[in-house]
């Protein structure tokens, strides 16, 4: 156990290391020289040249990058060319927004999934099962925006039920945080859990497959409680799998939903980075991204073992 | 004294082929006693049939009744047949490999079976009556705190025997046991089942292909060929004195006496499921076949002791003993 958390940290510096570089990387070879970018075509060199100076775009890029990484490791995230202003505090504010509003997904996909699935895969010869599986099918297949835009056409236009868009923050008016979030989290929600409820399924019939089943069922379980004892932790192990790869996903959909329901989140502050040329944001916020999904990895890493007592090697 | 189980007619069908036609069998308190036959002869579907845990689409019909259970075993809902397995009626699997969950530590497993059924009063009961069934199975008991992966097939199988034994079930039915396993825990499996049977008084329903294995464990055999029992009755008097075609070939191949030449084998295979012939099942690979074979033969002597062939082998020696010796 301790011999596995040791490997799996070690993946996982090594991880945000290699991936630090290739963000920095990208952003340095993108064309065009990010003060220019900033100031705009129309500006002087001499102010393109001090701008270049102050942000110490100067120097060469192994030092800017020492630079970056030091003041990423310290929480700083540096300083807009754009705005001036210091970007740490405004990528930790949205952070919590999007974290939020990806964890509200979650539940949401998780809450749909684990018993779609399980129901589906207990009566996957009967028509209900089959039903099931076509409305899971058609989930599959719509993206999060077009979820989005049509839960807000359905239950804020339509019906006047919930807000159309909008945040604000659960210690200020926790009801009006609940209210706005739940149009946004169902959007991502409703999508992942259909494809999320595709790998219960699965997950679930190839557990009623298995002769411990039947080993509980022999014992005088009824078939629900052999498979709530016996079945769920087992089929757990490949449904984690997919849940950490949704999380990056669902990550990606906040970005996009965040913009159809007007919420300050991370994903809005990266397309407003992009749409003000505002290159140091945007290598910020994606670094944050790709920790966050690195570390959902590493979790899901430490989950399996967790989970199968067969991958605690040296344990008797 | 009534029997412990009693079958009567039991025919196993998926969707339209037959796999099991018209079974009937009878095990006595305390009785031992033995399925043989080859692989696809229905046996481990009459087993499973008896404790109602068919794969879906695989029907069974007729009747099972248990001593003690006030229904017919076909046909009941799981509410009442769950209370039934397990307590009055306990499996041992084939595979010891796959049989327990990988992430239960094996004292729960133990333990869950008695709280299932609240044979025990509370959980710290079952578990220390958890750890006395590892000790009869001769497991060390800090096995309690252990998990499946960490075990062998042969101590695997014994936990699967121990937590099957946890109630004291009138009926154990074993498919199979020991035929997964390294043939040096086979004599031990086998053995730590007899003790246990013995030591409950339990009956015992024994299902293997493995002759020598019946003629250890068990004090009475049916022979199934084709989803049918084709000859049934006490050991010694089946394997020194088979009356049915099949029980011959099936002894005959595997005699242990002929280490000298090579064994006969009964020509052909085994027909697909559901593709026995229409007759005596064994026609099609009999030697002995005739016209008449295509009618389906009758029963000759009582359930326990008896056979179903229409050339039947000459008694060796003295002719079967009538009724009443079934349950020596």
């Amino acid at each position: 156990m301790i011999l596995r958390l040791i490997e799996r940290t070690g993946v996982l510096l090594v991880s945000l290391a290699v991936s630090s570089v290739l963000v920095f990387a990208f952003m340095a070879v993108l064309p065009g020289d990010p003060a220019r970018v900033a100031l705009g075509v129309n500006a002087s060199e001499q102010a393109v040249a001090e701008l270049r100076q102050q942000f110490g775009l100067d120097r060469p890029l192994t030092t800017q990058y020492v630079d970056w990484l030091g003041g990423l490791l310290h929480g700083d995230l540096g300083t807009s060319y754009v705005s001036k202003a210091e970007i740490g505090p405004q990528v930790f504010d949205r952070l919590q927004v999007t974290l939020l509003l990806v964890l509200a997904g979650m539940v949401i996909a998780l809450l749909i999934a684990v018993p779609a699935g399980t129901l589906m895969a207990a009566r996957h010869r009967k028509v209900s099962g089959l039903a099931l599986s076509a409305v899971s099918q058609i989930g599959v297949a719509v993206p999060a925006f077009l979820a989005g835009i049509l839960l807000i056409m359905l239950f804020a236009v339509k019906l006047g039920w919930l807000p159309a868009n909008g945040w604000t923050p659960p210690a200020q008016d926790p009801a009006m945080f609940l209210q706005q979030l739940i149009l946004p989290a169902l959007a991502l929600g409703l999508v992942q859990g259909a494809v999320l409820t595709r790998y219960v399924r699965s997950a679930v019939l190839d557990v009623l497959r298995e002769d411990y089943l039947r080993t509980a069922r022999a014992k005088g379980l009824r078939p629900f409680q052999a498979l709530w004892r016996h079945g769920l932790r087992n089929a757990a192990v490949p449904v984690v799998t997919v849940l950490g790869l949704q999380l990056a996903t669902l990550l990606i959909g906040a970005v996009v939903v965040e913009r159809v329901f007007v919420i300050p989140g991370l994903g809005s502050l990266l397309l407003d980075g992009v749409s003000n040329r505002d290159l140091l944001l945007v290598q910020d916020v994606v670094m944050v991204l790709v920790i966050a999904v690195l570390l959902v990895n590493f979790l899901v890493d430490l989950l399996y073992v967790a989970l199968d007592p067969r991958l605690r090697v040296g344990s008797r | 004294m009534s029997d412990v189980l009693t079958v009567q007619g039991l025919t196993v069908t998926v969707r339209d082929k037959t796999l099991v036609s018209e079974v009937d069998l009878t095990v006595g308190p305390g009785e031992r006693v033995g399925l043989i036959g080859e692989s696809g002869s229905g046996k481990s579907l009459t087993a499973l049939s008896v404790l109602g845990l068919l794969p879906e689409d695989v029907v069974a019909s007729g009747s099972v009744r248990l001593t003690g259970v006030d229904h017919d075993l076909i046909g009941a809902d799981e509410r009442r047949m769950s209370r039934v397995r397990g307590r009055e009626l306990a499996m041992v699997f084939q595979e010891p490999m796959t049989a327990l969950n990988p992430t239960m530590r094996i004292g729960d497993q133990i333990a869950e079976a008695m709280l299932i059924h609240r044979t025990r009063p509370g959980r710290g009961a079952a578990r220390s009556a958890a750890l006395e069934l590892l000790e009869r199975v001769q497991l060390p008991s800090d096995l309690m705190r252990a998990y499946p992966h960490q075990l062998s097939g042969g101590q695997r199988q014994r936990i699967v025997l121990a937590l099957a034994l946890a109630n004291d079930p009138a009926l154990l039915i074993c498919d199979e046991p020991s035929t997964a396993l390294d043939v040096t825990v086979q004599a031990l499996v086998l053995d730590l089942i007899v003790k246990g049977v013995v030591a409950r008084s339990s009956a015992l329903l024994f299902i293997t292909h493995d002759l020598a294995v019946v003629a250890t464990v068990c004090e009475r055999v049916l022979v199934m060929y084709g989803g049918r029992v084709v000859e049934s009755g006490p050991v010694g008097e089946v394997f020194t004195n088979p009356r049915h075609r099949y029980t011959q070939g099936l002894l005959a191949a595997s005699d242990l006496d002929t280490a000298d030449r090579r064994l006969p084998t009964i020509r052909g295979n085994v027909p697909a499921a559901g593709q026995f012939p229409s007759g005596c099942v064994f026609r099609t690979r009999c030697p002995h076949a005739t016209d008449i074979c295509a009618g389906t033969p009758e029963w000759t002597g009582p359930v326990a002791d008896g056979f179903a062939c229409h050339h039947p082998a000459e008694p060796v020696s003295s002719p079967r003993l009538p009724a009443g010796g079934a349950h020596a």
